[in-house]
């Protein structure tokens, strides 16, 4: 899932306009399971920004709604009333949630109250870890399933580098060396024989480098 | 009661296994205590959520407390736990909403600590009147205090 991280409130203070009404827009998907956008998080900024508002003297006047999903259209329909009602739209949906919904309201001011960080999955309560860049061409099957390009710090697609002690990366010593755990998975399913490979360099054109990436699908188009 | 008492709010969420009983057994050997705190009787601290404290100040109360049971001695086992770090997430949230952290605070009482959580009540009156009322108040206390002759 996509997983993001609530703005701080001075930083929403400094980005919504005084005097204004504001719709503080959740997301019923990835960022209600990381916990950043759903609708608890929506009734909490909201809460707070009201708080700071009568605090300072902001002039807000808040308005909260979660749709099941800020990237589809289907979904977006549900909000266009509250939309039209409000002078600018605080979305708590990841990027491209904050995206779509800015290209459907021409005229209104969409703001990110997101930090949108990666591509992830819930590794124990509270803790979210990051585990593919989406680099276009997965190479997972060459490292039993454990993503160098996203999980060491020097995404060595030939690795490891050397600097690994105790079963830490060197650059992070918080997170545990990818190619220690490659190793470790790959003798577990017998495929150790990979490592002696030489992985050619890589195809990243593939990868956001290449430029914003788009996906058509002929048999779907109509 | 000082006057200042008399303009400000205290919401004490307490848990009914503990706090309830202590503010209860309070009342019984007639302790005195502020007498601006409202006493909203909760289940477990564990139930309350963090938009619970934040919607007590936006509706006007100048100090929460929430009162859970000792640790380790929750009924639920770690509703109180919980509610520490919930209550700790809304602190950092008042302060970022320009609100003293201090306002909110969580405390442990016994069932028989009744000298403790009129204690801990006072204590909050007293953070209550060092801060002043609560500057989403201030607005509605300068009007009262304009049309008091
Ligand atoms: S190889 Fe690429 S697509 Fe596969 S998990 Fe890693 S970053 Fe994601
Ligand atoms: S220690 Fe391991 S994870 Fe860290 S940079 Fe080196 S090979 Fe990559």
């Amino acid at each position: 899932m996509i997983v993001a991280e609530r703005k701080s409130i001075p930083e929403l203070l400094d980005m919504l306009p005084n005097d204004s009404k504001i719709l503080v827009l959740g997301c019923g998907t990835c960022v209600t399971v990381c916990l950043a956008g759903g609708e608890r998080e929506v009734s909490i900024i909201s809460s707070a920004l009201r708080i700071a508002s009568k605090a300072r003297g902001l002039g807000y006047e808040v308005s909260e709604l979660t749709i099941e999903r800020q990237c589809d259209n289907v979904f977006i329909e549900q909000a266009i009333e509250a939309i039209e009602k409000v002078d600018v739209v605080l979305s708590l949906g990841c990027g491209a949630g904050v995206q779509a919904i800015a290209e459907r309201f021409l005229k209104k001011p969409v703001y990110a109250g997101l930090n949108t960080k990666f591509l992830g999955i819930l590794e124990e309560r509270g803790v979210w870890t990051e585990k593919c860049s989406q680099c276009g061409s997965c190479v997972l099957h060459e490292y039993g399933g454990i993503c160098p390009v996203t999980r060491c710090a020097k995404h060595l697609l030939n690795g490891p580098c050397g600097g690994s002690r105790e079963d830490r990366c060197e650059v992070r010593p918080d997170r545990p060396c990818a190619w220690q755990l490659i190793y470790h998975r790959l003798k577990n399913i017998g495929q150790l024989e990979r490592l002696e490979k030489i992985e050619p360099p890589k195809q990243w054109s593939a990868s956001l480098s290449g430029g914003p990436r788009v996906i058509i699908r002929e048999d779907h188009r109509i | 009661m000082s006057s200042s008492d008399k303009e400000t709010t205290i919401v004490a969420f307490c848990c009914i296994y503990c706090a309830y009983a202590a503010a209860d057994l309070a009342g019984s050997m007639r302790l005195q205590y502020p007498s601006n705190v409202r006493i909203i009787r909760t289940p477990c601290t564990g139930r309350l959520e963090v938009e619970y404290f934040l919607r007590a100040f936006e509706n006007g109360a100048d100090g929460v407390l929430v009162a859970g049971c000792e640790e380790g001695s929750c009924h639920f086992k770690e509703g109180n736990l919980i509610a520490k770090r919930r209550v700790n997430y809304a602190r950092k949230l008042l302060a970022e909403s320009g609100l003293e952290a201090e306002r909110l605070k969580m405390v442990n009482v016994s069932a028989a600590g009744a000298r403790l959580f009129t204690g801990h009540v006072r204590e909050m009156a007293e953070t209550v009147q060092r801060l002043g009322p609560s500057p989403l108040n201030r607005a509605k206390t300068r009007v009262q205090q304009e049309i008091k002759p």
